[in-house]
């Protein structure tokens, strides 16, 4: 496993936020195991995993809460180790942001700035500036209570970018909003973030969110980074099983490799065969997986002239169709009784001879959608 | 439904009620027979009626002689004075104690929370008079409080202070009522503050500290405002029965630490003055209630404010 834990290079040269070798041991449970990521200035980073797969553990050693068991974290050149999080250049967005419930709206975004010792005009320069910069002027006098649930979000970040951190940590930014509010406040999130200039690491289980606001994404599962990269990458190009099974729908089949040429190598699955357009590192005969994506395979009623038939293509019943408005998912039941979900997007308003239940249809795929996974 | 809604709102209803008429009829009636008592005349034996029928016509006859005495008797007002110096050193005093012993309390693993709170609820279960008159023997000549202070030689320093009339007697002195008052009334100071304190999130520690609160700053900043209601509430427990206290005063106080308890006592069963004794009474709930309804008024509108 630990041999795909790959580093990938940031996006501009410099390494801003190196963590290096972090280990993090509660009392035999390692819930961080040997991670490493070097983070590029400007960069907004996101660590993706379901619950209890260490990305919050991981956050908290950046802020402080916590205390690497081995492992350095260095920022901007400085190593952190021992340095208590009020004295770290860096704020944190808390999720369900965490303001301070007896100060208005004024004295939580100043709250930060006083501890400086900035003096009186520089704090109210400096809060005025935040509170124009998420647009929450007119509520310098509520108390976080009087406000909407973005409203507080809003604030908590202005409270984090005000003392302008060399480093901002988002812990689940938009987890308690809901999916409307979420969608909407994603860009602007990442405008204000962008327009401050900030380097950013985020925590996230909500994979579109890390997409949409990501440059890159890591992703976790049992204290360890399975794969890091850019948010087409990790979809397009998953390392792993768990990878392409964690980001976005995906068909899985296990197969053996029939034949390994340089340009394409053909894999016999239980349903169908794949003739995959480019070559692998493997031998003939070895255990492979191949990912299809739901919304790379084309559904019809005849068997397709496909390019190279009787390859990517398999005939089978749809059991099952779940229609999401933009698009169709259906199930289509294989001969081995395994499923295949299609997507198939719904261009037209109406079409004649519309699949539904019951129906046999072929499904077929190009020889460039599939991902050959070995581990 | 209409019928099922009715139902709930009369259940309600006698919800409220019942502890409702508990208080007019026990706290309420008393009260008013007490003022009552205050504005009339002593008889040979009980209290002369105010409204008395003689032929044929109603007259009534309020006297108000107690309260003018009141305010012509320079005992009563230092009375008053000296019960409210007490309650509020026995309030700061339990507040200085409590406070910690209720934050380190919310903030004790889980696990050894209920036994903690077994711990401050423990005195209540042997008799409040007979725990104050253990103190009567730990503070008596050779009792070990009493030999561990005048062993430490600090009775020097407390006689000089005021709080012991004089050094190596500690018994029958402000500072033994302060000590027994405090003692007597720490639980009910804790117990508000660490339901307050328990229910704090600790995440807003964090926030401070992430934002460059050292942990003395967040605690000043954060825990300690947000734990306002605790600390009125816990104040309040203590401050009011300690102003109208007797058995303590009685028991552990001298002649420097009269209280209105004991002035109350003497007009009722040695002066056998029962109007007098009223007033008194009357008095001391309006010292008690008035400045705490325009504190209440105070909250009420800044609340509204906020709003």
């Amino acid at each position: 496993m630990s041999a795909v834990a790959t580093t990938a290079a940031p996006a501009s040269n410099a390494t801003y936020l190196q963590i290096q070798d972090v280990v993090k041991d509660f009392s035999g449970y390692k819930a961080v195991n040997d991670v490493s990521i070097d983070i590029a200035k400007g960069e907004i980073f996101a660590l993706l995993g379901s619950s209890g797969c260490g990305k919050t553990t991981l956050l908290r050693m950046l802020a402080g809460f916590e205390t690497p068991t081995s492992g350095r974290i260095v920022l901007n050149g400085h190593d952190l180790a021992g340095m208590p999080p009020y004295e770290r250049p860096i704020n944190m967005m808390f999720q369900s942001y965490a303001l301070f419930p007896h100060l208005t709206v004024w004295d939580n975004i100043a709250f930060g700035l006083r501890r400086d010792g900035m003096d009186k005009d520089k704090v109210a320069e400096r809060v005025e500036a935040m509170l124009k910069l998420v647009q929450l002027a007119k509520y310098a006098k509520r108390k976080p209570h009087q406000l909407s649930g973005g409203q507080q979000q809003r604030v908590a970040l202005a409270r984090s970018l005000a003392k302008r951190p060399q480093l901002l940590l988002l812990d689940e930014p938009l987890g308690a909003l809901d999916k409307k509010l979420r969608e909407e406040t994603q860009i602007e999130l990442v405008n204000i973030i962008e327009e401050v200039g900030v380097t950013c690491v985020m925590v996230t289980h909500d994979q579109e969110e890390a997409m949409t606001m990501a440059s890159r994404i890591a992703v976790m599962s049992e204290g360890r980074i399975l794969q890091v990269g850019a948010p087409n990458d990790i979809y397009e190009t998953p390392a792993t099983r768990f990878v392409a099974d964690f980001i976005g729908n995906v068909n899985l089949m296990d197969g053996t490799l029939k034949s390994d040429e340089p340009d394409h190598v053909v894999i016999q699955c239980a349903d169908c065969s794949h003739w995959v357009g480019h070559g692998i590192t493997g031998t003939e005969g070895m255990t492979v997986s191949v990912a299809v994506r739901p919304e790379k395979i084309a559904l019809q009623r005849d068997p397709p002239p496909t390019e190279h038939a009787p390859h990517n293509r398999v005939q089978g019943t749809i059991k099952d169709l779940a229609y999401f408005g933009s698009f169709t998912v259906y199930h289509l039941q294989l001969a081995s009784g395994a499923m295949l979900k299609v997507s198939q997007s719904n261009v037209a308003r109406h079409r004649d001879h519309e699949l539904t239940w019951g129906d046999t249809a072929w499904a077929s795929w190009s020889p460039t959608s599939q991902v050959v996974l070995t581990q | 439904m209409r019928r099922i809604l009715d139902f709930f709102r009369r259940g309600r209803t006698a919800v409220i009620g019942v502890p409702f008429v508990w208080l007019l009829v026990f706290f309420l009636i008393p009260f008013l027979v007490v003022l009552k008592i205050s504005l009339s005349e002593m008889g040979t034996v009980s209290v002369n009626d105010i409204v008395t029928f003689a032929e044929g016509s109603m007259q009534i006859k309020l006297r108000g002689a107690s309260y003018v005495f009141l305010t012509e008797d320079s005992l009563y007002f230092r009375t008053y004075l000296s019960s409210i110096k007490y309650a509020a050193i026995t309030t700061v005093f339990c507040l200085a104690i409590g406070y910690p012993f209720a934050y380190f309390m919310a903030r004790a693993k889980a696990t050894v929370q209920p036994a903690l709170l077994m711990l401050v609820m423990l005195p209540f279960w042997t008799s409040f008079l007979l725990r104050v008159y253990a103190w009567k023997g730990l503070l008596d000549e050779n009792g070990w409080v009493w030999q561990l202070l005048i062993g430490l030689h600090l009775d020097a320093g407390l006689a000089s202070a005021g709080l012991i009339s004089a050094p190596g007697k500690l018994m029958n002195t402000p500072f033994s009522l302060v000590i027994g008052m405090v003692y007597t009334y720490l639980p009910f100071m804790i117990l508000p503050l660490y339901s307050n304190l328990a229910k704090m999130d600790l995440r807003l520690l964090e926030a401070a500290s992430d934002l460059g609160a050292t942990p003395w700053k967040a605690f000043w900043l954060i825990t300690v405002p947000l734990s306002k209601a605790g600390i009125i509430a816990g104040s309040m427990l203590v401050l009011i029965p300690c102003v109208g206290e007797f058995v303590i005063p009685e028991l552990l106080g001298g002649p420097q630490t009269l209280m209105i308890g004991r002035v109350l006592w003497d007009e009722f069963f040695s002066n056998n003055d029962w109007p007098m004794a009223s007033t008194v009474a009357v008095v001391m709930i309006l010292l008690i209630i008035v400045p705490l309804a325009v504190f209440n008024r105070y909250q009420a509108e800044a609340q509204e404010k906020a709003k």
